[in-house]
């Protein structure tokens, strides 16, 4: 990578530190999550609220599921050449009760994965574009 | 009263990737399902579309498209988007019409043509979009079969080799049906041979996308029997229920379930719940079905339709597989049209498809497919958007 300056891949969807945290909203009235950030409406169905607070979700979690994506997705994927196989896992929060997918961190395969395996939120790079590093969040076993 | 209503035709435009237009698999289909009810198009008042988005402006009108097709005689018609569950969405229309005493017979059609390779989103920069949000981020569709499977594996001891033995028994039976797209028995090495798509899916174990048509001429029980076929095999339930917040399993296209962190709030399996309505409507139990077409998107989710639908309990199904009990000749076989695996998607004739293969079997007329005795039958699938459905067949 070159020193281009980091950039978030999709705006507002996590915050950019070294421990970053994927950003939800939480309805006021019942307090369910959303994510990505929903501000209009709660979907809960006994809940008719519209207000909601803005919050940073747990940035740890456990594996409910793992995958891998060994062929180059279609765009808007932006593939390195050559393509690098890279992993995929489905992670459940505990506080907030949903399951939230990612990409694994580069270096880690299914066999490095286990259901139930702890594992944290970081960033890594997406890819890159003429005028910076586009980054995302990606899971890393907790253990590591 | 009774809510049944009766299946007098059944037809279908063979599966393969043809690159015709639509419209032409749909009139095959519906002209083999006529010739097979026996009844004349001019009788048919009502005609209900399962709608294709892919196909333009005709698939988003397809029921007066194929009411044009097959020559304007004034039947009034009905359009139907529910994903993979469309066709199932557009017999309910058709049920409703029936069941209201609006009309005697009515014809249900779906048919597709799809583009090679992935369904591509739109470009730009359009966060907005989840379709745009997940392909960008790297998560395509083999990605959600390829969580489910890995699931059943860490939870329930699935294996590889359970997966690849769903491929050789659908491939088997497939390759009898002159209707499916791949006719050729494969073996568990060959499955093991192919390239791995979304660990630990092979391509063999994903359904690819096909060109078909299917329908269905559906008529009233006194029409039915007034044109001697009393005895024909009837609708007994037909499932279309959405999901129950909070929708706990991750789905296409979302990169998040819903949370189930409210007071109150449960998290719910959406597939898992699509058949409770349907056995409540029939009034019948999973120990009643004789066999079942289910949605195997890949060859681990013909497993967990399996225990979806009740027919084995959670995380067995494949103990009935290796018993060989969902084969032909076992307890309950599953799939013996071929699946998804022989036929390949045709979203909006996928659901069609499933119900003449059922009534086909229900009538005897399988051939070397035939389920020995079969009266009940169910159906099952999911598609995108909280869509779904399962529908029994019982004669």
């Amino acid at each position: 990578m070159s020193d281009k300056p980091m950039a978030p891949a999709i705006d507002g969807w996590h915050t950019m530190e070294v421990k970053p945290h994927l950003i939800g909203t939480r309805c006021k009235a019942c307090g369910s999550y959303f994510f990505p950030k929903n501000n209009d409406y709660c979907r809960n169905p006994v809940c008719d609220s519209t207000d909601f607070d803005e919050v940073e979700l747990s940035r740890t979690g456990n594996i409910w599921s793992y995958t891998n994506a060994s062929y180059k997705p279609p765009a808007p994927f932006v593939a390195a050449e050559p393509f690098e196989p890279y992993t995929i896992a489905a992670v459940q929060l505990e506080k907030e009760q949903m399951v939230i997918l990612g990409q694994a961190i580069q270096g880690i395969g299914c066999e490095d994965l286990k259901v139930g395996m702890p594992v944290e939120l970081v960033l890594e790079p997406l890819h890159e574009t003429d005028d910076d590093i586009k980054m995302t969040w990606k899971w890393k076993p907790a253990a590591q | 009263m009774s809510n049944e209503i009766a299946i007098l035709g059944a037809g279908m435009h063979p599966w393969g990737k043809w690159g015709h237009n639509f419209v032409q698999y749909g009139v095959a289909a519906a002209r083999e399902a006529l010739a097979d009810a026996g009844v004349p198009w001019q009788d048919v008042k009502f005609v209900s579309g399962g709608a294709t988005v892919r196909c333009g402006y005709p698939g988003y009108v397809a029921g007066a498209t194929f009411a044009q097709a097959l020559g304007w005689q004034g039947a009034e018609v009905n359009t139907s988007y529910a994903a993979c569950a469309s066709g199932s969405q557009a017999l309910a229309a058709a049920r409703n019409k029936i069941l209201a005493g609006e009309c005697d017979v009515a014809l249900v059609v779906g048919a597709d043509t799809t583009p090679k390779g992935f369904l591509a989103p739109a470009g730009g920069y359009r966060p907005e979009d989840p379709d745009w949000v997940r392909f960008y981020l790297g998560v395509t569709n083999p990605t959600y079969f390829g969580l489910y499977a890995r699931r059943r594996m860490d939870v329930y001891g699935d294996t590889l080799e359970d997966f690849a033995a769903v491929k050789v028994k659908n491939s088997a039976i497939g390759s009898k049906n002159p209707r499916a797209r791949y006719r050729k028995s494969f073996t568990a090495e060959e499955v093991a041979a192919s390239a791995m798509v979304a660990d630990p899916l092979r391509l063999m174990d994903i359904c690819a996308t096909s060109d078909g048509g299917a329908a269905l001429i559906v008529s009233s029980l006194e029409y039915a029997e007034k044109i001697g076929k009393g005895d024909a095999p009837r609708v007994a339930a037909i499932s279309t229920t959405t999901p129950t917040f909070a929708s706990s399993v991750v789905e296409m296209p979302d990169m998040a379930t819903d949370s189930a962190a409210a007071a109150g709030v449960e998290a719910h399996a959406f597939r898992s719940t699509l058949p409770l309505k349907a056995y409540e409507e029939a009034g019948i139990g999973p120990e009643d079905v004789d066999l079942a077409e289910v949605y195997d998107l890949s060859t681990a989710l013909e497993l967990d339709w399996i225990e979806d639908l009740r027919l084995a309990p959670r995380g067995e199904a494949a103990a009935l597989l290796r018993a060989g009990d969902t084969a032909i000749g076992g307890k309950i076989p599953v799939n013996v049209s071929g699946g998804l695996a022989c036929f390949g998607e045709a979203v909006p004739a996928q659901a069609l498809a499933q119900v003449c293969e059922l009534t086909w079997q229900l009538r005897g007329e399988a051939g070397d497919r035939q389920v020995k005795d079969a009266k009940v039958g169910i159906t099952a699938n999911q598609g995108l958007f909280g869509h779904g459905s399962s529908v029994i067949i019982k004669r």
